[in-house]
């Protein structure tokens, strides 16, 4: 069966190591905070200036001047830091932070990815993306494996603008982890009870499958 | 040396038609709000406003939007604003959407006497359009120039009369370094204080930078998105 965005959620965490500096963008990379392995200390990056991302606060603790990235109301983690958005992004540009993940509409089989607009319908604007996946040392996008109308979001080329080009090492998808590869898209796990079949079916670009392809460890 | 105005409309007395603000905050968070009241009050018009967001209908930022006040938004991010996206369809307003980290590189640069730049961010995307592109160590990167203000309008937590300041928490944000490009910054703070109760180890933006200072009032603080966790 297709992942939630719980389980994909849950299969990301899996690329967590201890010690790590992540970056967690808005939507299902949010639920990740969610499934930290216990006994491992990742430190969560909001764009917005805290290194140090704790949970949501109890109702009698909420500050409005302690928000995240997604502007919701946040804690800060013992051993956390504030500081303005240039330092910020110097932390993002200059390489410090381990892992980036996002949300895309769109990737390519060269790791180019789309995710800030959709000409005539939707203009929010590109916030900290561009900035996050330009410089990240390793990027993984979260998504459903095609949108609403049913598409595959893993395609040749994106059609919609681009946030970021050959930048994406990893897609975790309701059906499947993909890794972009220079031969392009490379079938690493099958979600429980999904086909490579129904992988390959869901899948624009070419795919490349080599021997037997494991399940996703969920546990 | 006298920093101090009594409120703001002391403080924007001279923000005339077509002047560039910039405008401190991430969302609602760490908005000046005292001051875009006072603007939205006043009968300036064509402003050009540099801020990472929009506010939302009808505070902050959305205030200005509502009364057509603002000619141009330079930005990042422009969601959560029904008004904001009818203005920009209908070709009534003018947007330039800018990669947060460079917007607030473009802030700092300008405050630090850097004219320029390179970052990778946008390379490949349609920001790059109409940019120099150079590689440096095997990756390519975009040359952005520095933005600075007529003045910009910021909020501190703690400050003082020689125009010191403290923030707080995420508020900070967008906050020190548009402080930093503003020709003439003011800055209103929760709590003003004399010079010499601030402790100077503690400054995030000293008070070479800051020309206004003023103690602001009646904050509402508004939260975009109250998220809590049951107890």
């Amino acid at each position: 069966m297709a992942l939630d965005k719980n389980g994909i959620a849950k299969r990301i965490a899996k690329e967590l190591k201890d010690g790590y500096y992540v970056n967690l963008g808005i939507g299902i990379p949010t639920l990740v905070a969610n499934y930290i392995p216990s006994g491992m200390e990742v430190i969560l990056q909001s764009e917005n200036g805290l290194l140090g991302i704790g949970p949501f606060p109890p109702d009698d603790e909420v500050d409005a001047d302690l928000i995240n990235a997604g502007k919701q109301t946040v804690t800060a983690v013992t051993g956390a830091s504030f500081f303005d958005s240039s330092l910020s992004f110097a932390m993002i540009r200059g390489g410090h932070v381990n892992l980036t993940l996002l949300g895309a509409f769109e990737v390519s089989e060269k790791g180019d990815i789309a995710s800030w607009k959709v000409p005539e319908k939707l203009v929010k604007g590109m916030g900290g993306a561009m900035d996050l996946v330009a410089s990240a040392k390793r990027i993984i996008v979260a998504m459903q494996h095609t949108n609403k109308e049913g598409e595959s979001k893993l395609l040749r080329q994106c059609t919609l603008p681009l946030t970021g080009v050959g930048c994406v090492k990893r897609i975790v998808t309701d059906l499947a982890v993909v890794d972009v590869t220079e031969n392009g898209f490379k079938l690493v796990e099958r979600a429980p009870g999904i086909s490579v079949e129904e992988i390959i079916k869901a899948t624009e670009a070419p795919l490349l499958v080599e021997g037997d392809i494991p399940e996703m460890d969920l546990s | 040396m006298n920093k101090v105005v009594k409120d703001a409309y002391e403080a924007i007395r001279d923000i005339g038609d077509n002047a560039t603000i910039m405008v401190g905050g991430f969302g609602l968070c760490g908005i000046p709000e005292n001051l875009l009241i006072a603007l939205s009050e006043s009968r300036v018009r064509g402003l050009t406003c540099i801020s990472n967001n929009a506010g939302v209908d009808g505070f902050g930022l959305g205030k200005l939007l509502n009364t057509r006040q603002v000619r141009k938004m330079i930005s990042s991010y422009v969601g959560e604003n029904k008004e904001f996206e009818r203005q920009l369809m209908a070709g009534e307003l003018e947007v330039e959407l800018i990669p947060q980290g460079t917007l607030a590189e473009r802030c700092r640069a300008g405050g630090a006497g850097i004219p320029a730049f390179f970052v990778p961010a946008g390379y490949g995307t349609e920001v790059a359009e109409g940019k120099e592109v150079r590689e440096f160590n095997g990756k390519m990167h975009l040359l952005e120039t520095a933005l600075t203000a007529d003045f910009a309008l910021i909020k501190a937590w703690k400050g003082d009369t020689k125009g010191n300041l403290i923030f707080r928490a995420t508020a900070n944000n967008f906050n020190q370094a548009m402080g930093m490009a503003g020709r003439i910054t003011i800055a209103e703070v929760e709590e003003l204080v004399p010079a010499g109760s601030l402790d100077p180890n503690c400054i995030h933006l000293p008070g070479i930078f800051v020309q206004r200072i003023f103690q602001g009032s009646n904050y509402e603080k508004k939260i975009e998105f109250r998220t809590v966790r049951s107890t």
